[in-house]
């Protein structure tokens, strides 16, 4: 279990390795405090979606779900894009109401981040590994945890990085968004050293 | 006509959505080893593109607020999940190449990027002419970082031999970086630098420096 | 009696923040892609099986190619292509009442009449379960075995790994491995299906003396007939691989089969 969840946050990073939620990883990690909001979200929503896509995937979509209303051949595992990403966007909207109605304070810092997220490819990829490699329901929660945590261990890092880079001096064209692809190639060229290290 | 041409012209390159909006990166890396895989997946995110942009620009009026994102995104998946299987059953090769990129073009923030910010205001025929727009301006840059990409990293282009590698008596030696990932990511960070270098007179170039500014010195 | 028109109108003119009419929509727009998707998927699913049964056709054709004189030997034996048979992996005894064209293995596999779950002391491949029957593909030539091609599956890094062995007639050297399905990291665990590291398989000694399945793959530099040279990178494709052998191989795959066919022959 440990093992996994040691995986999930550094070997198997869905940003640097899988090159996962990259879009909203450059747009969003000028500063510090906005990246940290941004991560905290992404643990949160991660930890909620992928058990819950798991129990979707196993109890309704997988081939002989329907086999207890006597439709054992019904396979809707095509439909797993459809639910997954419903599911998601479901989940983050749930979300955003509650904190709003219940946590004020949490829903200013993170509510501008929550909407963001249903386009993320981190959350809808950590739910299609999931898939993919078989995950139990408690193995699935583990994962969720770990690869949010990874996620946002990683766009803190890329902001601490941005944050110092703003009083270099470097080529007009490169400044922003150049710098930030060279320096997340970088970052990814590094993590791809976990790749085959037990840790 | 010259203002819905504008729809096309301007996401190419001025306001690239790759390069500028930083909208749909996550495939762009994934899926440019070869050119033809970044070809395919051009084409089906541009025809994903227009015909989201087109289904929500129609039923704009009548999605309520509440339900909004997850109408959009359903819609989208859905035609992606078509796409998909269309790939499969016409073009099977290549959809074994990419077969989950295809589907991770459901949250490629590009389709619903345009949905939210364009689609969901105008009328049906401009937010088409918008989808395509960026869906070209996508393309170009998946075509070129492609290119690059197969030709350094296996001397071909389209699976035809350009530079003969060394194992086959030639003399280039093909660069085993440029298969993996990082590289995508230097070589689209070189590209903004280029373009930048180039049109520092638009107006987006402007934006760019506002940002910059915004650095509390 | 509600007039249909009417209704349709009057439901498009209700306010957008209405309860009724995001119930509506919600419905509608999921009935409409529901309907969309699964004709799709109903319309274009036999050719896409096509399409796969014809690339399984088409990498046994290529397996073939590799070997060595394959060809020429299948040429005298008079015979140009493997001869299909189904083996019934718990007794190693070939199944004579079902058509070996006619099994579907995939269908098998998730029946539960037809497959066992695989206990998980002996699952080293993490298959979980498998089918009772497995098809087994053999060249013969004169009633005497030249090459037994046995399909093979496990989970690899982060995907399925299917692949195809092809084993000589000592049923302990490795004539051929041909991957046919993967989803590993592009540029890593998937450059298991480069012809160039399927190459190094031939050759290889899956068991020892004693009879222990020892083969593996290494990190570095492979020594010896039973060690393969792993990808750097994808330490976890190679384990994936050399589990995957372990597995069909071993007492609860192929292993009685194997034993039955070296004992007594076809």
């Amino acid at each position: 279990m440990t093992e996994l969840l040691i995986a999930s946050i550094f070997q198997e990073n869905l940003a640097l390795s899988f090159f996962l939620g990259i879009c909203t990883f450059l747009a969003v990690s000028e500063r510090i405090e906005t990246a940290f909001g941004l991560g905290i979200a992404v643990i949160v929503v991660q930890t909620i979606t992928v058990p819950v896509n798991n129990l979707i995937y196993n109890g309704l979509l997988i081939e002989g779900a329907w086999a207890f209303i006597g439709l054992p051949d019904i396979d809707l595992t095509f439909l797993k894009l459809v639910a997954f990403i419903g599911l998601i966007a479901a989940m983050v909207q749930i979300l955003e109401m509650s904190l709003d109605r219940f946590v004020p304070t949490l829903y200013r810092a993170l509510g501008i981040f929550l909407p963001l997220l249903t386009v993320n490819c981190a959350i809808l990829g950590g739910s299609l590994f999931m898939v993919e490699r078989q995950y139990s329901f408690t193995d699935s929660i583990i994962y969720g945890f770990g690869s949010g945590a990874g996620w946002a261990l990683a766009i803190v890092t890329f902001a601490a990085i941005r944050e110092r880079l703003k009083y270099s001096d470097m080529p007009a064209g490169l400044r922003g968004l150049g710098n930030a692809f060279l320096i997340t190639g970088l970052i990814s060229l590094g993590f791809s050293a976990f790749a085959g290290a037990g840790l | 006509m010259a203002a819905l041409m504008k729809h096309i012209s301007t996401p190419l390159i001025n306001n690239n959505p790759i390069t500028l909006q930083i909208l749909g990166i996550c495939s762009a890396l994934a899926v440019t080893t070869s050119l033809s895989t970044a070809l395919t997946m051009s084409l089906a995110l541009t025809v994903v593109l227009c015909l989201a942009s087109g289904l929500i620009s129609l039923i704009r009026n009548h999605i309520p607020s509440v339900i909004r994102l997850i109408v959009q995104i359903t819609i989208i998946a859905s035609l992606v999940i078509v796409i998909d299987e269309i790939l499969q059953a016409y073009a099977f090769q290549i959809s074994r190449q990419l077969s989950i990129f295809v589907g991770l073009i459901v949250t490629n923030c590009l389709v619903l990027g345009r949905a939210e910010a364009f689609a969901m205001r105008n009328p049906v025929v401009p937010s088409i002419l918008d989808g395509l727009g960026n869906g070209l301006g996508y393309s170009l840059i998946l075509i070129i970082v492609g290119s690059i990409r197969e030709l350094l990293g296996a001397g071909t282009l389209l699976n035809y031999v350009v530079l003969t590698p060394v194992s086959e008596g030639g003399w280039f030696e093909p660069l085993g970086l440029m298969q993996l990932a990082p590289s995508a990511f230097f070589i689209i960070g070189l590209l903004i630098w280029l373009i930048r270098t180039f049109w520092t007179q638009q107006k987006e170039a402007v934006k760019f420096e506002l940002r910059t500014r915004s650095v509390r010195s | 009696m509600l007039n249909p028109i009417e209704g349709w109108r009057g439901f498009l003119a209700r306010d957008n923040d209405d309860r009724v009419k995001a119930y509506g929509v919600a419905v509608l727009v999921a009935f409409v892609c529901a309907i969309v998707i699964s004709t799709a998927s109903v319309m274009l699913r036999p050719m896409q099986e096509a399409h796969l049964e014809a690339e399984r056709q088409a990498r046994m054709e290529a397996m073939l190619d590799t070997l060595p004189s394959m060809r020429s030997i299948m040429q005298e034996a008079g015979v140009d292509t493997l001869e299909t048979r189904l083996v019934d992996l718990a007794s190693g005894t070939f199944v004579s009442d079902i058509d070996p064209d006619s099994y579907d293995a995939q269908a098998a596999l998730n029946d539960p009449e037809q497959s066992v779950a695989i206990p998980t002391e002996a699952d080293v491949a993490g298959l979980q379960r498998r089918a009772l029957y497995a098809p087994v593909y053999l060249l013969e030539s004169d009633g005497e075995l030249l090459l037994v091609v046995l399909p093979v599956s496990g989970v690899g890094y982060q995907s399925t790994l299917r692949a195809m062995l092809a084993l000589e007639a000592d049923l302990n050297t490795v004539a051929a491995l041909t991957i046919i399905e993967q989803g590993e990291t592009a540029g890593l665990g998937a450059r298991i299906e480069d012809a160039d590291w399927q190459a190094q398989w031939q050759g290889k000694q899956i068991a020892d003396g004693s009879g222990e399945i020892v083969i593996s793959v290494v990190r570095g530099q492979a020594a010896g007939p039973f060690e393969v040279d792993g990808i750097s990178g994808a330490s976890r494709t190679g384990n994936g691989v050399a589990n995957m052998l372990r597995y069909w191989l071993g007492d609860h795959g192929f292993g009685p089969f194997l034993n039955r066919l070296q004992q007594e022959g076809l």
